[in-house]
This record gives C-alpha cells, structure tokens and sequence, in this order.
C-alpha cells in the first residue's frame, strides 16, 4: 500500500448511504453514528432503520439482514431517500437483499473477507458475485474489513473472535473517509459508552481509525466526497427520532399542564422506546407502570386520569386491539386519555418492525357502539413532539381519549429538529371542578358530573379529593346531567348525539387546513396524512420542478377533519390520497364529502419513494414520467 | 402532587359520620334476599368508624352483580370494565397515594375474566382493598358456572355438569404472593367488619374472600357451613397467636399440623391443647397459610375464616414515589428545556 496518495475531494449536493449486514453485525449503531457525525457537520439528515423482526436471524441468512439508510444533503430533504448511492455490504446475504435497490453505476462497498463458500450459499448464491460478473454494472470496492480489523486489533490485546465485532467500526471509519466525515465525535462516542471495557473501546477506536485510513491510503478510491452543510434556519438542533420526541412531547405537555403524567404500557415493538424513555425520566415526576398486559396499561392509565393525571397509554396495532374495550369505557367516562398507537404492518403479529398505516380506520370506528374519539398524526419525527402536546390538550380540554397515530417510521427514523421555544406552546388548562354544579331537590348543593360546559360540550373533570364532589361513573349509560345510570331510550339518544358532538365541535378548535398550490391553478391535489407527508412534499416538489402542476394538502387532524376541508377537496378535479394502506382516508374523505378522491396504496413495510409519488403524479396528469 | 390532583390537604378533623352519610341516594337494585344487600350495610356501617373522609374514598368496581356496588356509596366511585377494576385501581392507587381505594368484585369478575390483574395488583403490592364476592355462579348474565363453582354443577351452560376444577380463592391469593388474605362470609356482620377493617389497615394489597349467598341463582351454596344452627361446627376461625380450635361447644375441635406438613383436623381431647396449631399470620413462608386453606375442599366440610395472611411487604406506589423523590433529589426537578438538549445539539448562526 503506497501512503499519501493524493484524492480529489468533489462536491456533492447530497448522498444516500444504507448500511447492511447481519442482526449482530451493528448495522443500526453504524448508520445512527454516521448520521450524528453528519448531522454535527450541519447537514440536513433523514434517517430509515430497516430491520427484522428477529433479534438475531440465523447468521448469514437473508432473513437476518438488517439495514439502515440515511439520507445526508446540502439542502433541505424529507425522505430517507429512494435508491441510495453507496450500499455498504458486510456478507453475501446484505448484499443480496438490498441489490434491487441499487441503480447502475452506484457504489458497493463489500467486506470481501466474508464471501466464503459458506457465507454465498447461506444467501443462496451458486457463484460468487463479486467473480461471476454480475455485478459489473456496479462500482465494486472490495475491502476485506474482517481481516484488517482483526489484524489492528490484535495490538489491543482483544482476541481475533472479539476483535471480528468491532468491524462495523471499520465500516464506517471507511465511509467516513469516503464522505469527509470526521470521526472525533465517534471516537467521543465510543470511550464514552464503553468506559467500563476499556479494551473494546480500544477496539473500537483502531478499527474506526482504521477504516478511515485504509481510504485515505489505499489506492482503491480516486476520490472523496463533501456534503456542504446545508442552510438551516438559526436555532439549535438535536437530532431526534419519532419515539423520542413522542416521549419528551408527553413530558412537555404534563409540565404544561402542571399535573403528574402517568404511562401505563405494555412492551410491543415498535412503542417500547416511549415506554423506556418516559422510564428513564423519573425526575419529572412521571409514574411509568410496565402492566402486565395491554388490558392493564390502558386500564391503569384511565385510574390515574380519574385521578387527575394525565394518564398515557403506547401500543401498537395487536395492544390497540385488547385496548378497545377500554377506549370505549374512556369514551364513556369522558375522562383525559392519551393512547399512542405505533403502527406497523398487520393484521395479527404482521410486520412487528416494519411500517404500515392500516390502523385508521381502526381508530376511527375499532369499538362497539357509537364510540367517536379525536385522532390525529404526527408528520415527521421531529413532529412527534408538538403532535404529543395537541394531544394532550385535546384529550383534557374535552375529557376524551385520543388516539395518536403515529408508525414505525416516524418512531425510528431521526432527523435535524430545530428545538422549539417552549414558551410558544399555550399553557393546557386541567379546570378541574371545584365546587358543587347543581341544587338538589332539597336545595341543598349537589355535584352533578355530565352537566356540560356549553361551549366545549365537555363535562367537569372532578378527581377524588374535594368534599362535596363526590360522584360516581361507569360504563352503563347515564342520565344526562346527573349522571345516574339511565336505561331510558330518549335519553340514550341524547347521550350519543351529545358524545357525537363534543367530538364533532372540534373541528372549530384545530387550525383548517392549508393548501400548498404554488400556482394556485393545479388540477390535482394530493392528499397526505401523518408519515407520508415526506415523500408526497417531496413528490410534489419534483414535479413542480419539471413543470406541472400539483397541489398537496396535508392532515394532521384526522378526526374531526378540519373544517375547510371539504370546501378544498371540492376545488380540484382529481384528487389523490397516497396511504401505506388500501385507501382508508380515501374511504373517509369519500363517504363524509362525496369526493372521488383516489387511491394510492402502498404496503411493503416501508415509505413512499419520491419516485412512486412523483410517478403518480406524472400519470395522473397525462405527462411522461 | 396531590396539589395540584384536586385533594386538598386539610388539618382539621375528619368529621363525624354515620351510615346515612356513606349511603348514595341510588335506589339498591339487587334481588330481595340478595347477600349483596349485608355486605353493603356492613361497609356503610364500618365506614363511620375507620377515621376516613368520604372525599378521599374511592369504590371502584368491574362488572357483575357485586360491581353496581360503588353505586351505592356516597364516595368517589366507577363502575368499569369486566374484570379490569385492580388495573385500573392499580393506577389510581399509584398516583393518589393520598386515597383510600377499594375494589368490589365477584368471582366471575376477579378470577376469570380478570384473573391476570388480580394476581399481578396482589404480588404487586398495591395499596387497594379488594373485596371479592364469591357466590360460586354468574348472577347478572342469569346463571352459569363460575370459576368457582364445585365440579359436576348443572347450569344453563352446564346441563350435563362442569367437568371444571374450581380455583379456591384464598389459595390462589396465596400463590400470587398477596400480603394480605382473608375470608368472611356475608351471614357474619360483626365478622365481615372485623376482617374489612383489617384489610384497610393493611399497607399493600389486601384479598378479602367473601362468601355471599346468590338466593336466586345459586341459593344456599354456603349453608353448609354458615348455616346459623351449623356455623359453629363448620367455620373454624383464625385468630393470631392462638390454637386454631373450633366446634359446635365451642373449641372441641383443632387443627394439628402432621409430622409431614400437613394439617389435620382432630378432638382436642384426643391430642391436648399444646399440640394444636398456633395461627401465625405474620409468618413469613405462606407454606402454612396455603395449608389451611387446603383445609375444606369446598363449602361442605370446615373451613377457615378470618385473616389466613398479613406481612409486611414493601408497598408498590410507595415505591414508585420513593424512585421519583431520589430521581429529583440526584438530579433535581425535570428541566424540559434541558431535556431537549440531552444528546448532542448544534447551533446555526
């Protein structure tokens, strides 16, 4: 190997990485470093981690690949990206399970040590593809990562076994170089987490250096990148992922509101974070309850709101499911009640890690009898955070559960987040009940608690404590007003158009929507809600570039529907609604406006490319994709 | 933060009730005859005396006959979701530590339906009394077999008999770790107020075993043993420290513990009075407590009644707290502002 070979360092406007190898290869920890060194350089980042449901898949085999993708520019992105520029490949089964995703003329970075006999027919090769040919419509880098890793290692005493673990660090020390990343902060990173194995840090570190070096020295690369930091407006960043932010929003939102918040949840991938963040949080004061079922969490959570918490359950799809019954007992109850749903592909078990958004109209109508209930969607990881304190504000201020959608996504894909200045956020009001509402036949002071706030339609939130207010509630049907159980059919009647109405009414209460029609004269108009406001943002964009014309319209609120809603639908000739479902918004937007509103279904477990979308549109609007 | 839930902290002196007080104004809709209508009064009569507010009580309950029980209490109350009450107890308890928290069920309610919870708020420690009605049938859907009913029962759902082993309630409280077990019997006033009063004594998790006559359904399923005329033969009470004895004279029967372990019920003349066991209900190891309740294999041969178990055990919410207060003490109240910046943030000028 000559040193100080000399490279060019070009300019690149943006670049697609996905990181693959095996379960236990480090995959994740790989991609989420490179992301945070990128992110520190002050380039806009979008992250997709895309994993098997299987903690470690038999080694070597394609169902054990896991993936991570990041997606860093100059300027500002939305997605993840679609086909990336560089798959890194640590074995045969990486290599074969991402290669479709890969254009011609893109970069494989393949860690050549373990394509073994063994290895290819794990993956199901017969020839080995990096002799066979088969990849010459590819630029092949062959580094044999395993064996140089192993090799550095050994000056830091770590046997060849352990050494072997520390080759993703090899990997991205490579990359790295590759992208003029710098590894200090890694470095930081690695002597930090691993303080108490002062040896696998050491590992760590040299394979990292290593890495980097064999770019800078061996002569494989005629070049090297840079990615310009991209112009973010002022502020401060973090760089957060969807569970994350859901987490620190619910905080925010109990210090808004000055009362204790209280998670009762049950572990389900992909919710669990929120369970394990608001659990490392004790100093705010928030209770969390590993319950021991998904019945409990939910159930536990309506006790602490009847309590005055604000009570928090996270699920996904298969707890959503058990927690029905509950919701409907909310619903009834009229008390506060938070229920995060991070959905992922179903029905049953499903698609554990993967993303889908076929859970809406599971939250819209999953209950028996008339259950209505405020939903609404975060858009963006970083959007998590204020999704959460709409949340919550709406949940107490009309003493209802609320269903966040939010899906697998969004909860592990991490982007730049501005932080916000929290002192924008309104104070959410908790108005509990403090005196007797109503005189009894005696005149004397009674509490009754359905008597109704005539604005909000709302009734008081009494928790236990204040003499005078004692009163009891449950499930049966009650009495308008008084809250006595009540059989009698007017009065039932009454009752559902009244919990039909609070709900109803807030569509005055949620901002209308708003229209992204550049030239104000798009025939189309696409429809996004929650997580695929990226890719459709991004869709639209590219083919305004090119010359048509689109509009876009994103929900946030998925019930009630804001309330310019139909008039915006009703303004375009076509309007199409891309879901990763079969079309459950499109049925919504259809049956409450009479809309021929169309749909787009995706469901592979992953996002929209910007490609699809743009495709679509390109389709729809009769020009060449 | 009690504070800021709505309770007041207060110094004055709890008030002076009386059964009327604790009464709700809902007309009591359980059959005439129902064994519902005595444990009613019997909680509404104890009330006055345990030293607490109405405002800080609260009866929550599932469903099923015993559930429409918060109704009738003129306390905080809800009627939830079958077999769901000691969750949702569990988080009411944990974050009102402030509240006297009881849950009324039955044993359709507790032991099927709502087994899991049940098991997990007693082995959890929380601090809740729950009060569980065993009248060994589904009352309010009209008449089959519980979980508890004996096997061979003919039902609406069991015409050719239940070929189900039946839980016993106390031993299953036993095996689920519970700190506090006991059973009364709705024939017993003076006896259910007693072991009532025990269990809101209890700091953690309290299981009262009451066995309540369903006069419509599943009329005289307890006779047998709490009978008037046959109480005394058949009902062998527990008292702390002293020999387990019994019997229609008064204490011509005890219970003897075998060289094995196991328990047997014989003539005190026949082994003397020293050779009897002394009830022990601090002891640690729950071994002998499960064997007494082993005792009757159904509500046809003597059984124990009073408190079977009542150690200390740290106490759930109580523990909860205790996390939250180190937490703030090491790392000082929660700072949002501080939170958002806990991984590593850059500024762009």
């Amino acid at each position: 190997m000559a040193s100080g070979t000399q490279h060019v360092t070009e300019q690149l406007d943006q670049v697609i990485v996905r990181f693959a190898g095996d379960s236990g290869d480090g995959m994740q920890l790989t991609g989420d470093r490179f992301t945070t060194s990128s992110a520190l350089l002050g380039n806009d980042m979008s992250t997709f981690p895309d994993f098997p449901a299987e903690i470690r898949a038999p080694a070597g085999t394609l169902n054990g690949v896991s993936a991570f993708q990041v997606h860093i520019s100059d300027h500002d992105i939305l997605t993840p990206g679609d086909s990336p520029n560089v798959l890194v490949a640590m074995n045969p089964a990486a290599l074969k399970a991402n290669i479709d995703l890969m254009a011609k003329g893109t970069i494989l970075l393949v860690n050549s040590d373990a394509f073994d006999e063994r290895n290819l027919t794990k993956a199901g090769y017969a020839a080995n593809p990096l002799t066979d040919g088969s990849l010459s419509p590819y630029t092949v880098y062959e580094v044999p990562m395993t064996s140089i890793t192993q090799e550095v290692c050994k000056e830091a005493g770590v046997k060849p076994r352990d050494a072997e673990r520390s080759k993703n660090f090899f990997a991205l020390g490579l990359v790295s170089w590759l992208y003029t990343r710098p590894v200090e902060s890694t470095i930081n990173w690695i002597t930090e987490r691993f303080a108490a194995k002062p040896q696998v840090a050491e590992a760590n570190t040299r394979a990292l250096r290593a890495g980097y070096d064999f770019g800078e020295t061996a002569e494989l690369f005629e070049s090297n990148y840079e990615i310009r930091p991209a112009s973010f407006e002022k502020g401060e960043y973090v760089q957060v992922t969807g569970n994350q932010a859901l987490a620190w929003g619910l905080i925010a939102a109990s210090r808004l509101a000055g009362l204790t918040l209280f998670l009762g949840s049950y572990p389900i991938t992909p919710a669990s974070d929120i369970l394990h963040e608001l659990s490392r949080r004790k100093e705010f004061g928030i209770r969390t309850f590993q319950a021991e079922d998904e019945i409990a969490g939910i159930g536990a959570a309506l006790g602490a709101s009847f309590g005055g918490a604000i009570g928090v359950t996270t699920t996904s799809g298969p707890g959503l499911d058990l927690k029905s019954e509950a919701i409907g007992l909310a619903i009834n109850l009229e008390l506060p009640l938070v229920i995060v749903d991070v959905q992922r592909g179903g029905p049953s078990t499903g698609l554990p890690t993967k993303t889908e958004q076929a859970d809406l109209l599971h939250a819209m109508y999953g209950r028996h009898g008339e259950a209505p209930l405020p939903i609404l969607a975060p858009k963006t990881p970083s959007d998590c955070f204020a999704a959460a304190i709409e949340a919550t504000r709406l949940a107490v201020k009309y003493r209802t559960p609320v269903i966040l959608l939010s899906d697998g996504y969004l909860a592990n894909g991490a982007e730049p987040w501005r932080l916000p200045d929290l002192d924008t956020f309104e104070p959410i009001e908790p108005g509990f009940a403090a005196e007797p509402n109503h005189v009894d036949d005696d005149g004397n002071p009674a509490f009754w608690p359905y008597i109704r706030d005539p604005e909000t339609l709302a009734r008081p939130w009494a928790p236990p404590g204040l003499p005078g207010l004692e009163h009891r509630i449950g499930g049966l049907e009650k009495a308008d007003g008084s809250g006595n159980v009540s059989y009698e059919g007017v009065n039932h009647e009454r009752m559902v158009h009244l919990r039909q109405d609070k709900i109803a009414g807030i569509a005055a209460d949620i901002p209308p929507v708003e229209v992204n029609d550049e030239s104000g004269d798009a025939q189309l108009l696409l429809v996004s809600w929650g997580s695929t406001y990226a890719a459709v943002a991004a869709g639209v964009k590219r083919v305004r570039a090119r010359g048509m014309k689109a509009a876009h319209v994103h929900l946030r609120h998925l019930n009630p529907l804001p309330a310019n809603l139909g008039e915006v639908l009703n303004r375009y000739p076509q309007v199409l609604v891309p879901e990763i479902n079969l079309g459950q918004l499109s049925r919504i937007l259809r049956a409450e406006f009479l809309v021929d509103a169309q749909t787009m279904s995706k469901m592979q477990g992953v996002p929209f490319r910007v490609g699809e979308i743009e495709a679509a549109i390109t389709a729809l609007l009769g020009g060449k994709s | 933060m009690s504070e800021s839930n709505g309770a007041t902290a207060t110094a004055t002196a709890v008030p002076v009730t009386t059964r009327k007080d604790w009464s709700s104004d809902q007309e009591v809709r359980w059959c005439p005859g129902c064994g519902d209508y005595s444990v009613l009064a019997a909680v509404q009569m104890l009330m006055p005396e345990l030293g607490v507010r109405r405002e800080n009580t609260v009866f929550l309950s599932g469903i099923g006959c015993a559930a429409r029980f918060p109704y009738y209490m003129n306390t905080y109350g809800m009627h939830s979701i079958h077999g769901r009450a000691p969750a949702i107890a569990t988080g009411l308890a944990t974050t009102r530590p402030d509240l006297d928290v009881w849950v009324i069920s039955g044993d359709g309610d507790a032991l099927s339906i709502g087994g899991n919870h049940l098991i997990h708020a007693l082995r959890r420690n929380v601090r809740l009394n729950i009060l569980m009605f065993n009248n060994q049938i589904y009352g309010l859907t009209k008449g089959q077999y519980s979980p508890t009913s004996e096997v061979a029962k003919v039902t609406k759902s069991t015409p050719f008999g239940s070929v189900d082993t039946p839980f016993n309630p106390v031993s299953l409280a036993l095996g689920a770790e519970a700190t506090f077990v006991a059973r009364t019997h709705d024939m017993d006033r003076a006896h259910m107020q007693e072991t009532f009063r025990r269990a809101h004594q209890h700091n953690g998790a309290a299981f009262v075993e009451v066995l309540q006559n369903c006069n419509v359904f599943n009329d005289g399923a307890f006779e047998k043993i709490t009978g008037r005329d046959v109480r005394a033969s058949m009902l062998i009470p527990l008292e702390d420290g002293k020999p387990i004895v019994f019997g229609a004279e008064g204490s011509e029967r005890g219970v003897i513990q075998r060289p094995d372990g196991s328990l047997e019920i014989v003539s005190v003349d026949d082994v003397g009075l020293d050779a009897l066991l002394v009830h022990d209900e601090a002891r640690h190891d729950p071994g002998l407590a499960f064997a007494l309740s082993r005792l009757a294999h159904g509500p046809y041969e003597p059984t124990p009644i009073g408190v079977f178990r009542a150690v200390e055990r740290p106490e759930y919410g109580t523990q909860m707290s205790e996390q939250i207060t180190d937490a703030q003490a090491k790392r000082g109240l929660g700072d949002v502002a501080a939170l958002l910046r806990s991984g590593s943030s850059w500024t762009v000028d």
